[in-house]
């Protein structure tokens, strides 16, 4: 038999996946835990900072870390970008801000998206609070994405506006 | 998040499930709120494969449930499936050649953990088969056949989907399963994995 020159070269769709199932530990776990509870739980390094999201180890020392502590369910934007093209598996299916998120009473900040209408929306400094999903699973998309308060933190000390909302 | 049903347990620590130190502080959730232990996280790629020119062939062939192969100008081994050269001497292949369907078994192992959603229940047999008129063996699961019965050499053939559910697909071969022929003698299945 001939080679036979096809007249068309076949394509198909490939979908690789695997099915990753993982073992949280007892840190991640009981923040995860908070997380569908709408409660946020940090963890207090060896330096005294609050650390959110939790770490299992000390960022300096390595040690263990056990105390958590509870933190607000907003914050202020230290740091953010704006996303405008949207991709499969983006946590919103429109253009918004990927942020640095320090929730109050947290040291530290935590990457999440912020759901604003343009960048022109967006500071630094922004109140935020955290939108839940409605149906919490334990996964850190129980928190939704963050939405504006309104408000701003004064950019060098001075206190925390008391913003409505929860 | 509930474990679904399919989850094992794949290796435990003496202390438990895991070594690190229970944390302080964690607020009291209810007596029924189950702590999360693990999570689900699965990654996914997305392609859009082609196949190529000697791959596409072989997929229609497949389609009318033929095993065509394609010849090293050189060596006269046949390659399936072809990838449009011959892996040996670099050098397109030339001529298209149906081999099989049946074929005898190169080499096997019994597998105790499937996965994917297609997998038969464990344990079952994946196998090696070499076509007849092939130079390389075919892989394929080994059904319709006790397990200690499976032996190099055996003499199988395909079992195919329905005919109106064949497609450009290698899914189009089911399993394998036993004929009733003599074995082929182990030492001429050398060298054709």
């Amino acid at each position: 038999m001939a080679n036979q020159e096809s007249t068309e070269v076949l394509s198909a769709p490939l979908v690789i996946e695997y099915p990753f199932l993982r073992t949280t530990g007892p840190v991640i776990g009981a923040f995860l835990t908070g997380l569908r509870e709408q409660r946020v739980l940090a963890i207090r390094d060896t330096a005294g900072r609050v650390v959110c999201p939790p770490v299992e180890y000390d960022p300096e020392s390595g040690a263990p870390l056990t105390e958590m502590v509870e933190v607000g369910t907003e914050g202020e934007i230290t740091s953010w970008s704006w996303v405008s093209a949207i991709r499969d598996g983006q946590p919103l299916q429109k253009p918004h801000a990927l942020a640095m998120i320090k929730l109050d009473g947290a040291d530290t900040s935590m990457l999440h998206v912020v759901d604003a209408a343009a960048p022109g929306d967006v500071t630094t400094g922004a109140r935020v609070r955290i939108r839940w999903a409605d149906e919490p699973e334990g996964l850190i998309t129980d928190i939704a994405c963050f939405e504006l308060t309104g408000g701003t933190t004064p950019q060098h000390g001075g206190t925390t506006p008391q913003q409505g909302g929860n | 998040m509930a474990p679904a049903d399919n989850d094992r347990v794949v290796s435990t620590l003496p202390e438990g499930l895991w070594s690190q130190p229970q944390p302080t502080g964690v607020p009291d959730f209810g007596s029924d709120a189950e702590e999360v232990q693990r999570l689900r996280l699965p990654a996914s790629m997305r392609y859009r494969f082609t196949p190529g020119k000697a791959m596409t062939r072989y997929l229609e062939g497949l389609k009318e449930k033929k095993f065509l192969g394609e010849r090293c100008p050189v060596t006269g081994d046949v390659y399936i499936p072809p990838r449009g050269m011959s892996p040996v001497v670099g050098l397109p292949t030339t001529e298209q050649v149906e081999v099989g369907p049946k074929g005898s078994i190169a080499s096997f192992c019994v597998v105790h953990i499937g996965f994917g959603e297609k997998a038969p229940p464990t344990p079952f047999v994946s196998a090696l088969v070499l076509l007849d008129g092939a130079a390389v063996s075919t892989y394929g699961t080994l059904l319709e056949v006790p397990i200690e019965d499976v032996r190099i050499g055996m003499r199988v053939e395909p079992v195919w989907v329905p005919d109106e559910e064949l497609t450009y697909s290698a899914e189009n071969v089911t399993h394998w399963r036993p004929i009733d022929e003599p074995d082929v003698a182990p030492e001429t299945l050398k060298g054709h994995f």
